[in-house]
């Protein structure tokens, strides 16, 4: 790594040393206030980049060091047993969650994605996005409120229709809720907040489609989905499906859509009964409750890192496959 | 003011990738000197490295001397800004600082340093470059309009203005007319000459009849192949390259037989 | 129609004749129509269909019970069956497959724009009358308690208190955060675009911004509370006059910096990226060392994208809740101190109206006020995010002229 305080001076070390120095030379009075200035400029820039690499060490270091109370206590010693009974139900829960806003999520987002780029009014299409991504701004807060109190009330006769007909199911099984805020409430709310994430990956990725494979596709006589499934699914596989993983990374780390909507509860298979609760809900809910370094707390910061390394693998992922796909569109 | 400029066995690099190779060169100060040759001949490279301004890209360095006058432009302890305020450059597109106006892009070089001066002075100095450029009339009476608004000449010859501000001992241009159509490309020419009473100048131009016209020596670049250094085949008076060249690929390249 | 021409053309290649008649073969009677016009269908085909798929629908709603919802979703999935049904029949299968995908992308389409306008009609239509009771922007909720709120709701007295104290608390959180995020992430952009030559380190920074991108926001505020408790436990070890509770704004104020540096490096990046590379060498031949022209050319041609982006990161964490709610927790009066005491914020005061009413026996004066709350919160956002795209485009410098 080149020290950015040298940029200038790769030169520098192609200086032969038995270069004839010149008795004076009439370059090197130089001011040396404008070197500095250069100095500490780069090194200001520098520290700043590293701060950010040594923060996020913090971030890993900090919840490992307070989570120690939730899998060890001095008479006892390792209960990581029974940290984990604690733990598998809300990890299952946000799943649960996150994978319905997915299911529910993606082919939406991906539909908006191709009307942006392909289907709709050259002229419109950039205000078509600004409008989508205007989902994005509403606070999740608020989409827990709507959540809580429009779209949970609205799907209660759904619940109650899949249950009189689907209820052998077991995803059906159980008393609907008479509120409508379920698990499956939670997902849809999720679904909503992540759709403009997936939309404007894809969107970018679909508008990148080479013009020239696009036009070889229509001169051949295809339609237009012929020409998309030609020439842009192909080109854009990778990029939907890292959007569908951050978008799944930003579910999975939601926290007040489904604090407000679901009425947590013990972990059970049934989508339409309340019951199930994710990490972040639980760490909303009970950290304002739990009294500084009591185990409690411990044990919410532990749960509280276990979906930090969850949310990290899911978004590392992502990130490859879209530096992977970088690569190859690059050579291209 | 003017200084000369005496390249001995001077090679560039790109990191491990040799673009220019031993260019052996003097060139006399208050003259106009033109690299002519094919492109990716390395004339351009070799001419960003006249004032350091090839290091912008990373891993690039040189071997050999480089005499400013008696001065080594790489010796030891040389700030390549220093350098860079004696050997100014004009580009080849035009590009006046969008975010200044034409009075605050030709005191760019004093500006940007943080030089206090009084609005006399400053008066004084855009005056005096603008002249310089050909410009001042065109100009005088928008001097706070943003620099973007002139046409590419008139942008080309603010530019130029801009290096004349700060008084350089050299001006080096890279195909400065490239970008011009052929009206703005005769007022470039004109201002040249103008400039050669003054300034050591290099420039590098792909139009022959431009080389002809405004210099007093010329060197022809070209190089052997894709990934083989770019070489100075011949350097001689304009009118000696152009009318009796002493190499083969000289004449077969002013002869338009090639490049 | 082509249908049946391809029928019959394969027919007869796989004739009785056998190969002697492939010499006959015309490949554009299998490929193509007869006439230009003849896969076109009248231009109100899609009308005719849309009114019948929403007469069947209406019919078919009934028939359970009729509502809105329900009308729409018969109605649109009527419609994509009946004209892929109608263009098989009329043109081709290939036009019918176009013709229902292209539907279905723009069915997804509407359906996204659903949440977004429900959201916006539910928050606006329940909040401004929470929002026109007197003195909500001005009144905190000091002595506001279930007696109070009772009144409202059974004597239908005015509905008091108010979120002024969220608005300061709000206020003070975000700014202090972007105090802290701004220079640090428009350093490490300035590092990763103008003094980094792709070597590993800034590799690492780019990877980690963006994997800080994805960090839960809850887990950043549990950051930011153990952070704080232990810097706090550490000081007051040595005897440092310090708060014993980590629980205040400026703790808050870092958990959201966690969130808004990878946002502010990520879109200052792009812009710095933007700025053409002439103008820095411009600025070079004139002397002028890189620290100046990336001071004095650089960021002044990309400060308005630098504006845009750092408001749109603003926008995007004044809206947090869970980072707030566990770092600085909530609070029913007006605290100027970010570095004593609780302090409540906009989406947290939103959060715990709904969550815990003030009067749990009477909880529709606490819903008026978190909606009116919500409602304010949503015009906060937009317009930073408005605001972004005015400077945006409208400071962005003029072109160069080529």
């Amino acid at each position: 790594m080149t020290s950015p305080g040298e940029s200038h001076s790769p030169a520098k070390a192609t200086e032969p040393s038995n270069r004839q120095e010149p008795s004076h030379n009439a370059l090197t009075t130089s001011d040396s206030g404008g070197v500095m200035g250069d100095r500490v400029f780069s090194g200001l820039a520098l520290l700043a980049g590293v701060a950010i690499l040594i923060t996020l060490a913090f971030v890993a270091i900090f919840l490992s060091f307070n989570s120690v109370g939730a899998v060890y206590r001095e008479e006892e010693g390792l209960i990581l047993r029974q940290f984990l009974e604690y733990a598998y139900p809300l990890v299952i829960g946000t799943l649960i969650a996150s994978l319905i806003a997915l299911v529910l999520a993606t082919p939406v987002a991906v539909g908006v994605a191709l009307y942006i780029s392909h289907f709709s009014p050259p002229r419109l299409s950039k205000s078509i996005g600004y409008l989508i991504d205007l989902l994005a701004a509403i606070p999740s807060v608020v989409y827990g409120a709507w959540g809580m109190s429009f779209l949970g009330p609205a799907l209660v006769p759904v619940y109650g229709w899949l249950h009189q007909h689907l209820g052998f199911i077991p995803l059906f099984a159980g008393n609907p809720s008479q509120t409508g805020r379920t698990i499956f409430t939670a997902g849809v709310v999720l679904g909503v907040m992540i759709l403009p994430i997936i939309t404007s990956v894809c969107r970018e990725i679909f508008i990148q489609t080479p013009k020239l494979h696009e036009e070889a596709a229509l001169a051949l006589g295809a339609t237009r989905w012929e020409m998309i499934t030609m020439a842009v699914f192909p080109f854009a596989r990778a990029g939907i499906i890292s959007g569908v993983m951050l978008g799944l990374g930003r579910a999975l780390g939601e926290t007040m859509a489904v604090a407000l909507v679901l009425s947590p509860g013990l972990l059970t298979a049934s989508l339409i009964s309340s019951g199930n609760s994710t990490i972040p809900a639980e760490i909303a809910l009970g950290f304002p409750e739990a009294p500084p370094g009591s185990e409690r707390q411990a044990q919410l910061i532990a749960i509280g890192l276990v979906l930090f390394v969850i949310t990290l693998i899911v978004n590392m992922t992502a990130r490859w496959i879209v530096n992977r796909h970088k690569d190859f569109s690059g050579a291209n | 003011m003017s200084k000369s400029i005496t390249a001995k066995d001077l090679n560039v690099y790109y990191g491990d990738f040799l673009a220019v190779e031993g260019v052996n060169i003097e060139i006399a100060a208050r003259s106009v000197t033109a690299f002519i040759g094919p492109s990716g001949c390395g004339k351009t490279t070799f001419l960003r490295s006249l004032n350091r301004m090839h290091e912008v890209l990373p891993g690039a360095r040189v071997e050999g001397q480089l005499l400013l006058d008696d001065d080594d432009i790489y010796g030891p302890g040389v700030d390549p800004v220093t350098v860079r305020s004696m050997v100014g450059m004009v580009f080849q597109r035009p590009n006046p600082f969008p975010t200044m106006s034409i009075r605050d892009n030709v005191l760019a070089g004093y500006r940007l340093n943080g030089a206090r001066m009084s609005k006399s002075q400053a008066d004084g100095i855009v005056e005096g470059a603008l002249r310089g450029a050909n410009l001042w009339n065109e100009v005088k009476d928008r001097l706070d309009k943003p620099g973007s608004g002139l046409s590419g000449g008139q942008q080309q010859r603010l530019c130029i203005a801009r290096t004349v501000a700060v008084k350089p001992e050299v001006i080096l241009m890279d195909e400065p007319c490239s970008a011009l159509d052929p009206i703005s490309t005769l007022a470039i020419e004109d201002l040249i000459s103008e400039l050669q009473k003054e300034y050591t100048i290099v420039i590098v131009t792909h139009n022959m009849q431009q080389a002809a016209r405004v210099s007093q020596k010329t060197a022809f670049f070209n190089i052997a192949g894709t990934g083989k250094p770019g070489k100075m085949i011949e350097y001689a008076e304009t009118s000696t390259i152009f009318n009796n060249p002493t190499n083969q690929q000289t004449e077969r390249y002013v002869s338009g037989k090639f490049g | 129609m082509s249908q049946t021409q391809q029928q019959l053309t394969s027919a007869s290649v796989e004739g009785p004749a056998g190969p002697a008649r492939q010499n006959d073969f015309d490949p554009s009677s299998i490929l193509r129509p007869t006439s230009l016009t003849q896969n076109r269908m009248p231009w109100w085909t899609g009308l005719a269909v849309l009114a019948v798929s929403a007469l069947f629908g209406a019919a078919l709603s009934s028939l359970i019970s009729f509502n809105f919802a329900l009308w729409f979703v018969f109605t649109a999935v009527l419609y994509v069956m009946i004209s892929y049904a109608v263009t098989r029949a009329k043109v081709n299968r290939r036009q019918a497959r176009d013709k229902m995908w292209k539907n279905l992308v723009y069915l997804a389409f509407i359906i996204a724009l659903l949440p977004l306008f429900s959201v916006i009609w539910s928050v606006t239509s329940i909040g401004i009358p929470g929002l026109l009771e007197p003195g909500f922007l001005a009144s905190d909720m000091q002595g506001i308690d279930g007696t109070t709120d009772q009144r409202s709701q059974e004597e239908g007295a005015p509905v008091l208190g108010g979120i002024r104290h969220a608005l300061v608390g709000s206020l003070l959180i975000t700014l202090t955060a972007t105090f802290i995020s701004v220079p640090i992430g428009l350093m490490t952009s300035i590092y990763l675009v103008e003094y980094a030559r792709g070597g590993k380190l800034s590799r690492a920074i780019t990877f980690f911004v963006d994997v800080m991108t994805g960090i839960p926001s809850i887990v950043a505020g549990l950051f930011g509370a153990a952070a704080m408790g232990w810097f706090l436990g550490v000081g007051n070890s040595l005897g440092l006059p310090l708060p014993s509770r980590s629980t205040m704004g400026i703790t808050a104020a870092i958990a959201l910096s966690v969130l808004m540096i990878p946002v502010v490096v990520r879109t200052t990046e792009e812009m710095l990226r933007v700025v053409p590379n002439e103008l820095r060498e411009a600025s070079y031949a004139l002397g002028v060392r890189k620290w100046r022209t990336i001071l004095k050319v650089v960021i002044p041609t990309a400060i308005s994208g630098i504006a845009a982006g750092v408001t749109l990161a603003i926008a995007r964490v004044i809206g947090e809740t869970a980072p707030i709610l566990v770092t600085a927790g909530f609070v029913v009066s007006n605290n100027w101190n970010l570095f004593q005491g609780w302090m409540t914020a906009l989406p947290v005061y939103i959060f715990r109206q709904f969550q815990n009413p003030t009067s749990p026996n009477f909880s529709d004066p606490s819903h008026q006020r978190a909606w009116a709350a919500a409602l304010v919160l949503i015009i906060i956002v937009m317009g930073l995010n408005l605001t972004a795209r005015i400077i945006a485009t409208i400071f962005a410098p003029k072109k160069t002229g080529r």
